[in-house]
């Protein structure tokens, strides 16, 4: 794997990406034991707007904090995924929520289309795991963190209510993972 | 039993939660401050964790207020801080005057985002360094350190308490929304480890306690309010008593011994880094996030085969004048990129006194400097 | 001759800046006295002031004092408070200092009702900066930069206090100063946020700009605008509009803000950990 690896998890205020980053940024930094960084980029709401949340993973001390060609790009609205493929590296990975991402684009990356929202309201009856689903995506696709550090990182970080809602949201994305790559 | 075998507290923390995180290590009691975005999770974690350690928050009615509270606060014993952003740091200024003056020592934190005025709220900039040198009026001299990461934040916080207390003085910790907001490891130092400086109190008794004289080192040494040490505080320029004077030597040795006490200092208050500066040709000096755009430069440059290094400021007021004095004298060119369109690179230009050129790259637009763009102005100036 | 005075001033700050007539003295004086009867321990004092005439007050006195900025004295005071419960913090302002500049932490300190005693002297008018019309001087009447006649309606200061959360509130005059000192006495001894407003004379600027060119007019004037509460709420509205009611308006028991912070750090204790 590269030295340094960057990640931009895209879409939209309320989806909870800013999270997905903290704990991604998390599982590489205090359980994997490498260095990572974690940072954003939103506007004035809450709720809906841009959002941006960027996450850096090296094994050596990070300078630049920020995304400068992203390796892994997530894509949960059309407008990020628009705005934010164009950064992307030319062997990096697209994953994409395949309902809220009609126009996929025309690259020659790998591209991993999912419903991923859509399966969460369905399996769970909320789309806020949608997050959580999409980092077991992640992790299962490319292995950037390992599937122990992102299990200890997801539970550290949720509220207990909800640790368990998703622990099985973070196995389902491992599952959706393997389906995807076997599908390739 | 087990001392060497203890477990290093290591963590995930936001910049806004490491200054938290610094404060309480170097003995912080009181905050007071009003929401601003992006400063605000500093006063989030104040109001959550000062009680428990018995200490005291307040979320004031403006920033006027909230300086205003923490000198109080500081008079009456307890290590204080605030934090805000521009719009609320130029309500500070009025009684941030009032704690030079009187010289109190307190800790302001200014995360800047996009000016002037209401600016760009959420997004980052550096274009506050002048106003944190000159903000309050009258002639007057300051401390400002500038972290560039969330490892610095925590130190450097620790490192601003300890010079309010040692030089009676407020200092100003300058944050950008890029560090403020990041999360990055952070190794927590045990409290075992740090050096904690605690203000000077008198050794007289109160009866021949004079607030205002100075011990050698330029610093009075200062009886808490309600310690049986009756004095008087004014914003008014005051004689050793702490009464208003009109007698101009009074004044003259008062306003003086104010700057002196910081610049005779100078060597412990200066802190900076030097990254591949040996051989360099070009050198880059930089502060806060982008410093660590500037550092991932040299080495994007070095590769290149361009002789290039950086100066980190950590300290930014008193400003090296020294160190980029010589520097000027090794390199050829020095680049000065910042989120503004040019305020540190005026300094850089007046410690040079023309011994090389010293040129700006600013960035205006909200968003951090990438490491590309620096290389790039390099390649610029050396085509000129 | 020495009086209670005495044991009260620093005696090396006299004599004061204030012009002959003002009524600075009275209250300065009031207040001396009200804490004499208190019975309060010096080193234990803070007193803390803002900018104007009114404010050199706490320059004169010998406790831990505080002449602040422009309208901020309320602010600093809450920060002495919270930081020290135990210290007994005064708040001496002009009528310019705690209802312009100063009004929105005068409204604010209310609500929290901190445990801070606010004595205002309204001698209705900016005195050191020359007789400049304040949100006290009354409509109608004239200052350096109301040279026609002033056309804004003034605030009352105790409603406002009564009406923003304030424990105690009161009225007195220089005319007065038994009165003044009884009714200081009583915030002093209040816990919570208790406000004094004390009408006061500034011959110089307010009395030569209206007509009362002598400090005894001045003093005669007030004795005619202020009568005691029991008469004011008989007046007809339009004779209210003309005169001030003094006395003690509100007394109430209300937990103070220091007091209710201290349950907050039992809260967080017993929650523990360090999240």
């Amino acid at each position: 794997m590269k030295e340094r690896i960057e990640i931009c998890l895209s879409g939209s205020g309320g989806q909870g990406l800013i999270l997905a980053g903290i704990i991604l940024a998390e599982a590489a930094g205090i359980y994997d034991g490498k260095e990572a960084v974690q940072s954003q980029s939103y506007g004035p709401e809450a709720r809906g707007g841009a959002s941006r949340s960027e996450v850096v993973i090296s094994n050596n001390t990070i300078d630049y904090p920020k995304v400068i060609k992203s390796d892994i790009l997530l894509a949960l609205t059309q407008t990020a995924c628009d705005k934010y493929v164009k950064n992307l590296n030319k062997d990096g990975i697209l994953v994409a929520d395949s309902t809220l991402v009609t126009e996929v684009p025309n690259i020659s990356n790998k591209i991993y289309l999912f419903p991923i929202a859509e399966t969460a309201q369905k399996k769970f009856g909320t789309k806020l795991v949608t997050n959580i689903i999409s980092l077991g995506i992640i992790v299962g696709l490319t292995e950037v963190v390992s599937q122990e550090a992102i299990k200890k990182a997801v539970c550290f970080r949720v509220p207990v209510k909800a640790k368990e809602v998703n622990e099985k949201a973070l196995l389902l994305g491992f599952d959706i993972a393997k389906d995807l790559k076997t599908k390739k | 039993m087990n001392n060497l075998k203890k477990k290093k507290n290591i963590k995930l923390l936001q910049g806004n939660e490491a200054c938290a995180e610094g404060a309480l290590l170097a003995g912080v009691k009181f905050f007071a401050g009003y929401p601003i975005t992006p400063s605000s999770e500093i006063a989030e974690n104040m109001a959550r964790k000062l009680p428990k350690i018995g200490g005291k928050f307040i979320q004031m009615e403006d920033e006027i207020a909230s300086m205003a509270a923490v000198i109080g606060a500081s008079i009456a014993g307890l290590k204080s801080l605030t934090a805000t952003s521009g719009p609320g740091m130029c309500l500070k200024q009025e009684n941030l005057g009032f704690a030079i003056i009187n010289e109190i020592p307190c800790v302001v934190v200014n995360a800047q985002r996009g000016g002037p005025s209401t600016g760009l709220p959420t997004k980052p900039s550096q274009g506050d360094m002048m106003q944190a040198r000159w903000g309050t009026h009258g002639d007057h001299p300051i401390i400002a350190l500038a972290p560039s990461t969330v490892n610095e934040i925590l130190t450097l916080t620790i490192k601003a308490f300890n010079f309010s207390e040692k030089y009676r003085t407020p200092v100003i910790l300058l944050l950008d929304e890029v560090i403020a907001h990041m999360r990055e490891k952070v190794e927590i130092p045990a409290p075992e480890n740090i050096e904690v400086i605690n203000r000077k109190k008198p050794t007289v008794p109160p009866e021949e306690y004079l607030p205002f004289k100075p011990d050698e080192d330029g610093v009075p040494p200062m009886a808490n309010f309600g310690e049986g040490y009756r004095y008087h505080i004014t914003g008014l320029i005051h004689n050793y008593k702490g009464l208003p004077t009109s007698n101009s030597q009074e004044i003259d040795a008062f306003i003086r011994r104010l700057h002196n006490k910081i610049q005779k200092n100078i060597k412990d208050i200066i802190i900076y880094e030097k990254y591949s500066l040996d051989d360099a040709k070009i050198a880059l000096i930089a502060y806060g996030s982008v410093a660590r755009a500037a550092e991932r430069t040299v080495k994007l440059a070095r590769e290149e085969g361009l002789k290039v290094g950086l100066l980190k400021l950590l300290t930014i007021w008193p400003f090296p004048f020294e160190e980029v004095n010589r520097l000027a004298q090794q390199v050829d060119l020095i680049i000065v990129p910042e989120m503004n369109l040019g305020q540190i690179v005026l300094e850089a230009e007046r410690a040079a006194q023309g011994k090389c050129r010293v040129v700006p790259y600013g960035r205006v637009d909200g968003e951090l400097i990438n490491p590309i763009e620096i290389l790039g102005k390099i390649w610029e100036e050396i085509r000129k | 001759m020495k009086t209670v005075i005495n044991n009260y001033i620093r005696e090396g700050m006299f004599p004061n800046i204030w012009c002959p007539g003002c009524g600075n003295g009275i209250v300065l004086g009031a207040i001396i006295r009200a804490i004499d009867d208190l019975n309060w321990d010096k080193d234990k004092i803070v007193a803390v002031s803002g900018i104007g005439c009114s404010s050199r007050i706490t320059g004169y006195v010998d406790f831990c004092t505080m002449n602040t900025t422009h309208g901020r004295a309320l602010p600093f005071a809450t920060g002495i408070k919270m930081a020290n419960p135990d210290l007994k913090v005064i708040v001496v302002m002009g009528d310019g200092d705690c209802s312009a500049i100063g009004g929105n932490h005068f409204i604010h300190a209310a609500r929290r009702n901190i445990d801070l005693t606010a004595i205002i002297i309204n001698n209705m008018i900016y005195g050191m900066t020359g007789g400049q019309y304040s949100p006290l001087t009354p409509t109608g009447k004239f200052g350096s930069t109301a040279p026609y006649g002033n056309i804004d309606q003034s605030f009352d200061l105790c409603e406002l206090a009564i009406a923003a959360g304030a424990s105690y509130v009161a009225r007195g005059t220089v005319y007065n100063p038994r009165q003044s000192t009884s009714l200081i006495k009583n915030a002093l001894d209040k816990k919570g946020f208790s406000v004094v407003e004390i009408i006061s004379d500034c011959p110089v600027s307010y009395g030569k700009m209206n007509k009362m060119k002598s400090p005894v007019d001045m003093l005669k004037w007030i004795k005619d605008i202020t009568v005691s509460k029991k008469v004011w709420e008989g007046l007809s509205p339009d004779e209210k509009k003309e005169k001030y009611a003094i006395g003690e308006f509100l007394s109430k028991d209300r937990p103070d803000y220091t007091e209710l912070y201290e349950e907050i750090i039992k809260k967080a204790q017993e929650r523990g950990g360090n999240k």
